[in-house]
Parts: structure tokens; sequence; C-alpha cells
């Protein structure tokens, strides 16, 4: 069953910019332009892009903020700008930048509030709380101002809030953006838990792949307001020829090294950098390099999403 | 939709009174600041009321009005701005809502945005200009000549409610402008600010083209000046039909619609619906 459907959908903002002292010019951006897709429930979806594809419009669009220009748009069975406040019901949204708890009140006021705005029947807000706050670990957090929240912790309470009301479709802005190491995990761990258990569709924006590998089947690629690619991560990597690195400190200087698979793009010092094919895995170049030479300490480096876009324009342009 | 308007209304009322606790709560992590804050706006609208005493220190009356009188325009005129400005005031920082994101986050709670937006940093410290003002407005009862029948009572309670109600549909309807024209927080100010001015004034001082306007233009004489020529038994300086008197609750009504239709066309605008 398809829980949202977009077909050919649009949205044009007018820009007016002064260009005299009197005169004004009127121009037209497509910020959304002919996109279709559909999600199916309980999809997990990564939606990706370069800044100023269309991501947030699109999210603006599928909470019924903003209203496309043209084009068919359907959530959970309804156009949304018609019928945003029944739809708010429904979903669940989180921005990374932008918390909705109150500041300067304990973390569990922001839920009570939830409860009477949502209007979250007595027994199943407590249940919901409860299993939040197990997951996200948010027990002696509850009676803290959000103020004192680290990031982290504030990002937890953010995806608390936004669940409390069983939405089905989760939206997710940036989720994991500055966020420790920790924390990331924490929050996926999470993310997957909901989207396993409860069989929440899941639609985030992101800039690590780390979230779209560790949580999304599917990814989509945004750009000009377009989507660009629609599949899986591995399909992107290949698409995109993207390259991993891994990082090896040997233990002492050498000129570049050679290894099956593998090619060096960079050297400094007892340092050296691989590239290799993004959908292979480490693991056999990792031994590889161990067997021939002596190894101190090594890590492995995502590409990053605008170099995986890039590469695969290019490929299109020469292809 | 099943939801008659009834029942949105009540909805809205108690969204803007949920947030309107949040925000109270709020403030009250900083109590010391809560209390200077509040100290100091009851100080600074005290003193608007010293400029009048001293201006009758030198005349005994002001366009044909005596200071019981005066007293009487300006605890009504200040009630009212007061009351609108504490209940929804807050709606006059649109344009930076809009431009921080703020409005995006109401709109996807299911509660109506204009009830957030008029909620959002809710102060009690406001209460500091209302209480001052039915304060004067108690004293200056004292002071006029006046036979309190049951109409004149009457009038004096919907003449409060009316007026806040006027206000607050002049400050919701002018912040609109703001969907359009994000820096036009000032403009509405001396609609409201400017206006509650006006009206603590008889309306004999001022020319009758002015007064004109507050009648037929932007209907802020019914806020105090036209209630108040029934109550304290004064001359209509425009000589206006007795029925504009007891008109103020129709015109706060057309005022809500007014500014109704307003936020309404400035929320399409933003959200980008087609005309």
């Amino acid at each position: 069953m398809a829980l949202i459907e977009l077909e050919d959908v649009r949205r044009d903002f007018t820009i007016r910019t002064r260009t005299g002292r009197l005169r004004r010019e009127k121009r037209v951006v497509h910020a959304v332009d002919g996109l279709s897709f559909t999600v199916g429930a309980g999809e997990c979806v990564g939606y990706i892009g370069p800044n100023g594809a269309g991501k947030s419009t699109t999210i603006k669009m599928l909470t019924g903020i903003l209203v496309p220009t043209a084009g068919r748009l359907r959530v959970a069975g309804v156009e949304p700008a018609r019928e945003r406040v029944g739809l708010a019901r429904r979903i669940g949204v989180v921005f990374g930048q932008r918390t909705t708890l109150w500041w300067d009140l304990p973390l569990r006021d922001s839920y009570e509030l939830a409860r009477r705005i949502y209007r979250i029947p007595p027994d199943r807000y407590r249940a919901n709380l409860a299993r939040c706050v197990e997951l996200l670990d948010l027990g002696a957090l509850l009676d803290t101002p959000v103020r004192q929240l680290s990031l982290g912790q504030r990002m937890r309470g953010d995806l608390a809030a936004a669940l409390l009301h069983d939405p089905q479709v989760l939206y997710l802005d940036e989720p994991t953006i500055g966020l420790d190491v920790v924390s990331k995990a924490r929050v996926r761990e999470f993310l997957r838990e909901v989207n396993r258990a409860e069989g929440t569709t899941v639609l985030l924006t992101t800039h690590d792949l780390t979230d779209i590998e560790q949580l999304c089947g599917r990814v989509m690629v945004i750009d000009h307001g377009r989507v660009v690619y629609d599949g899986s991560l591995d399909g992107l990597h290949t698409a995109g020829c993207s390259e991993r690195t891994l990082v090896v400190d040997l233990a002492e200087p050498r000129p570049a090294i050679t290894v099956p698979g593998a090619r060096v793009v960079r050297v400094e010092g007892p340092r050296q950098w691989l590239a290799f094919p993004a959908e292979q895995s480490a693991a056999p170049l990792v031994a590889a390099v161990a067997e021939r030479y002596p190894l101190v300490d090594l890590s492995v480096r995502e590409p990053a999403i605008e170099d995986v876009i890039a590469r695969m324009y290019a490929e299109v342009a020469i292809g | 939709m099943a939801d008659t308007l009834t029942v949105r209304a009540a909805w809205a009322l108690r969204s803007w009174w949920l947030m309107a606790g949040m925000w109270t709560r709020s403030t009250m992590a900083y109590r010391a600041s809560f209390v200077l804050m509040l100290a100091a706006s009851t100080t600074v609208t005290a003193l608007d009321f010293v400029v009048l005493l001293l201006m009758f220190q030198h005349t005994e009356q002001l366009g044909g009005w005596s200071l019981g009188e005066l007293g009487f325009l300006y605890g009504t005129s200040s009630f009212a701005l007061g009351m609108a400005n504490m209940l929804v005031g807050s709606v006059d920082a649109l344009g930076e809502r809009i431009r921080t994101g703020t409005l995006d986050t109401m709109l996807i709670r299911p509660a109506p945005a204009l009830a957030q937006v008029c909620a959002e940093r809710f102060s009690l410290r406001r209460v500091g200009r209302p209480v001052q003002a039915a304060a004067i407005l108690a004293w200056s009862l004292t002071r006029v000549d006046v036979y309190w029948t049951a109409d004149r009572v009457l009038l004096l309670a919907v003449l409060l409610v009316s007026g806040s109600v006027i206000f607050g549909a002049i400050f919701i309807g002018f912040a609109t402008v703001q969907f359009w024209w994000g820096e036009a927080g000032e403009f509405q100010n001396s609609f409201t600010y400017g206006g509650a001015t006006m009206l603590q004034y008889p309306p004999t001082v001022f020319a009758k083209e002015l007064v004109a306007g507050t009648v037929f233009g932007l209907p802020i004489a019914f806020v105090n000046w036209l209630p108040a020529l029934h109550i304290l038994g004064k001359p209509d300086p425009l000589g206006l039909p007795v029925a504009f008197r007891f008109a103020s609750p129709l015109a706060a009504l057309l005022c809500v619609l007014a500014a109704g239709l307003a936020w309404r066309a400035g929320l399409r605008a933003y959200r980008g619906t087609g005309n």
C-alpha cells in the first residue's frame, strides 16, 4: 500500500529582486519540478540531494505547510494541504536543527503538552512514553530543563516528542547533524526499531551516507527539483562509481604501497589513503594490507553524498 | 468536516490556553527577572497618566471634559489595549516567526496557527497595563457625575469587552501584513498604541475629519469614545445617531471578521494556495 504518493508535483516560488530604485524584477524558481514517486507503508527511505535541491520544499508539501503549484500529492490517503490539521495527528516531524521542545521547561512538560495537543489517549501516552524512555534512555532526563541537555540528548528528546501520538509517517530532516558518534548510533538504532516494530514509514534527509547505509533500504536522490536516482544504496554507489577510502597508518613512512583492488591516492609520512569501490567490503583489503605491511592503525571513510552525486552526473554526461 | 464553528473556536481557545500556560511557566523559570519586568512596565505605564494630571494643574477642563471624565477615557482605552496586547499582542512578531521558521513548526501541530502565534512568548507581566488602567478607571468613576442606571453599568461592561476585542482584531489584522512584508512590525504599532493614545483624550480636541475616520475608517471610536458619550452624558461632536453609542459589539464583530479574513488570506499566500 502506498502511503506517500506524488504525481508530477511542482512547486514554484516567485522571487522579487530590486533592479532599480523603483523597478522590481519577478523571477519564478521551480523548487520542485515534476516530482513523482511513491513510498509504501513501512518503508524507510533516504531522501538526499545537494542544498537547494528541493528537499525541504518536498517535506513542507508532504506535511501540508506548502501547497503544490501543480500535480497530485497524497499522504495516508489525504491531500496534505487541504487536511493539514487532521494529517498533523498522523505524522511526526523532526527538524534536526530546530527543536520543538520547550527550552526552559523540564522535558516531561513538552510531552504533556503533546498529549493534550494531539489528544493522545492516556493509556497510549503512558505506553509510548515508557517505550521511548526505555529505548532512548531518557529516564534521567525527564525532569531536566531542555536548555541543560546536550545536543544528542535533545535530539533523543525531540524524537520521542514526534512519536508519542503513534504517527504513521515520520519525516526527519538531518536527524544526526552535529551529533557525536555514540549519539548518532543511538538515534539510528532507535529509528530502526521504530520502523521495524511499529511499521512506521520513515522519510529522512541527511548528508551522512552512514545514516542511509544503516537505516534505509531505499535511497532517492533529488536535484533541481527532480528525482535523479531511486534505488538501493549499492546501486547509487555503482551509478556514481563512488569510492570509499581506507586510511592506513603504517609503522614507518614508505612510498605508495601496492594492494590489489585499491589505489593509493595520497601519502603523508606513514599515513596512506587507499581508494576502493564503495560497494566492495573493506575486510579483504584490510587483510591484504596487513599481510604485506606492518600496520599501526586504520579507518574507513565513506564517500560524501555530494561527491557521489557529482560523479553520477559526470557518468551521465560521459555515458 | 463535521467540525462546527463553535467546536473549532473552542479548540482554538484551548490551544491558546495550553500554549500560554507553557510560556507562563517558562517565564517563571526566571522569577527575579519576571518581577523586575513587571515592576518596570507598571511604572512606565503609570507615568502616562501623570502627564494628564500635570496638565490639569493649569486647566479645569480639556475640550469640555473634566479630569474625572478624562480618567474614564484613559482607563477604558488603556485597559482595552492592555488586554488585547496581553492576549494576542505577540502576533506582532509574525515576520520574525516566518524568518526563523517557527511558523512552520506551528503549522505541523494539530492546533490553529493563529492561536499559537498569539500565545507565543505570552507573559503575565503584560498584565501590568490593564491592572493600572482598571485602577485609574475605578478612581475616575468616583470623580464623574453620573447617575448609574442599569444600562450605563451594562454599557461599561460591554465597552471593556468590545474595546479589547477591537484592539485585538487590529493587532491581528495589521500583523498579517507581515505575511507579504516582513518588517511591518512598527507599522501596526502606530494604529494600536497610537490609536489608544488618541482615545485617552476627548474627541472634541481633534479635527472632525480625524474623529470621523475613527468611526467609519479604523473603528476605534467604538472602543470608548462613542459609548462614553452615553455613559457620561456628553454631546457628540459629529452629531451621529444615538444608536452608534451602543454599536460597539457590532463594530467588534466586524473587526473580528475583517481580521479573520486578513489572516486567512495571509496564511494562504504564505502557503502558496493559488487564487
